[in-house]
């Protein structure tokens, strides 16, 4: 839980720095005031939000592509608690028990290997394009 | 030989009379009651009414232990919402026997997700059983998140590595073994090279007519790989103990149990005292099964085991949860 929080509060800094940045801009230049709406309009054209489903002690789908910057989101539907760890130590969830969600912001191109450490036979794959 | 069938397991015939190597005439039903007595290189098979003759021994001052398994303490999902309740009932059947066991092994899943709280009240449960001292060994539920830190200091305060260590019983060698951290990516349960080393040494300088008993959390055995049902270097393990007369290993996880027999190696797995998992393979994925609520606790249990001093002799008796014990299905022997 704190490492979402951890990145709502960054993602809430942009956005201010962001804010920031247009009011800036709109104050120096009257013709770029429409930038203020910005924030907003990026929110809307963020890469889609991808989920990985944790069913059956397996993770669904096993292989997951995305653009770099995508927010990929793991949920446990499994009435046993699983996690969620990269291989190579990139990233690594607490524990989730039923219905709990793990989030990772893939920011970097590559191939992002990773397993349930509690049941390691449970691996997946991020490729970050 | 290791031919997995949900009532009947395990036929071993080597009619070769060597102590050592004893015959399985024994079954291993889920959460029904088996009941095996090594004795002279011979296993015999009796059904739950003949748990009395194991108690006998232990009447007469050998030496008797239970093994619990699984208790998995914060589950609170439908195929069990009360896990504390049957582990209670665990607690009682042990305790109403007419011998009270010697000491308790608990094979891992203690709690669910390692909360402090779950594993006070597996203590508070257990603080109720006659049985003067648990021995523990930690499941992975019991070392998510803090790689078994909580866990140690509970449980394992006088370990070596992450929780292993070894004491003995009436002659008996007890060797509790960790194959639940550091597991890698794709693999099975793991004990790594550290353990082995200090099993190496732990051996060495026993007789090797000392009866040894090995417990652990993931089976020692290959179960069923695609579950994650074995352990990466067990073999390793077992290799360091193969001159040794009589080794029985006893281990969870599993949540049902399971018999067989290699040469002088017996292995056993407990059943879970909080819900049952499928027999290997016959369902999607190894959660938990959701069985009728008048049958759950049929498919619950307790193991308790018999060692009869001088005659290389262990029996082990699976019961279930069942007040008074189910009637056990005829013994094909």
């Amino acid at each position: 839980m704190n490492s979402t929080l951890q990145r709502i509060n960054a993602a809430m800094t942009v956005v201010r720095a962001v804010a920031l940045a247009a009011s800036l801009l709109a104050s120096a230049n009257p013709r770029t005031s429409a930038v203020a709406s910005e924030p907003a309009q990026q929110a809307a054209h963020a890469p889609a939000a991808v989920e990985v489903k944790i069913d059956n002690f397996s993770f669904a789908p096993k292989e997951t592509t995305v653009a770099a910057g995508t927010t990929i989101t793991w949920i446990n539907h499994d009435d046993i608690p699983h996690t969620v760890v990269s291989t190579e130590k990139v990233f690594k969830s607490k524990v989730l028990d039923t219905d709990e969600k793990f989030s990772y912001t893939f920011s970097k191109p590559g191939t992002y290997p990773y397993f349930c450490s509690v049941h390691p036979h449970m691996t997946g794959t991020v490729v970050v394009k | 030989m290791s031919k997995l069938k949900s009532r009947q397991l395990v036929h071993d015939h080597n009619h070769d009379g060597v102590d050592r190597r004893g015959f399985l005439e024994c079954m291993a039903w889920a959460g029904t009651a088996a009941f095996c007595v090594m004795s002279g290189g011979v296993l015999k098979s009796f059904s739950m009414s003949d748990l009395g003759k194991a108690n006998h021994a232990a009447a007469k001052g050998e030496l008797f232990f239970a093994q619990i398994s699984d208790s998995h303490m914060g589950f609170n999902k439908p195929a069990n919402p009360d896990v504390a309740a049957t582990l209670q009932v665990a607690v009682d059947k042990l305790n109403a026997l007419p011998v009270a066991p010697e000491f308790l092994l608990h094979t891992g899943d203690i709690s669910h997700l390692a909360r402090p709280e779950q594993f006070d009240n597996v203590d508070q449960i257990l603080k109720g059983a006659k049985a003067k001292d648990v021995f523990f060994v930690p499941g992975e539920h019991d070392v998510i998140d803090d790689d078994g830190a909580g866990y140690r200091e509970r449980y394992a305060k006088n370990t070596q590595g992450a929780g292993w260590y070894s004491f003995e019983k009436k002659g008996v060698h007890f060797v509790g073994l960790v194959n639940v951290m550091n597991l890698k990516a794709g693999g099975l349960g793991s004990l790594g090279a550290e353990q082995l080393a200090w099993l190496a040494s732990d051996v060495k300088s026993l007789k090797h007519s000392t009866p040894i008993v090995v417990f652990a959390h993931i089976p020692l055995w290959t179960v069923y790989p695609d579950w994650g049902w074995g352990t990466d270097d067990s073999a390793q393990a077992l290799a360091l103990l193969k001159s040794f007369g009589s080794v029985t290993v006893l281990n969870g996880h599993i949540h049902q149990t399971l018999q067989k027999v290699e040469g002088s190696v017996t292995f056993h797995t407990a059943a879970s005292t909080a819900f049952p998992q499928p027999h290997p393979g016959t369902a999607p994925s190894p959660g938990p099964m959701k069985v009728p609520a008048d049958q759950l606790r049929s498919l619950l249990g307790i193991t308790d085991v018999t060692y009869v001093q001088g005659r290389q002799a262990l029996a082990v008796v699976d019961s279930d949860l069942v007040t008074g014990g189910a009637a056990a299905p005829a013994v094909n022997s």
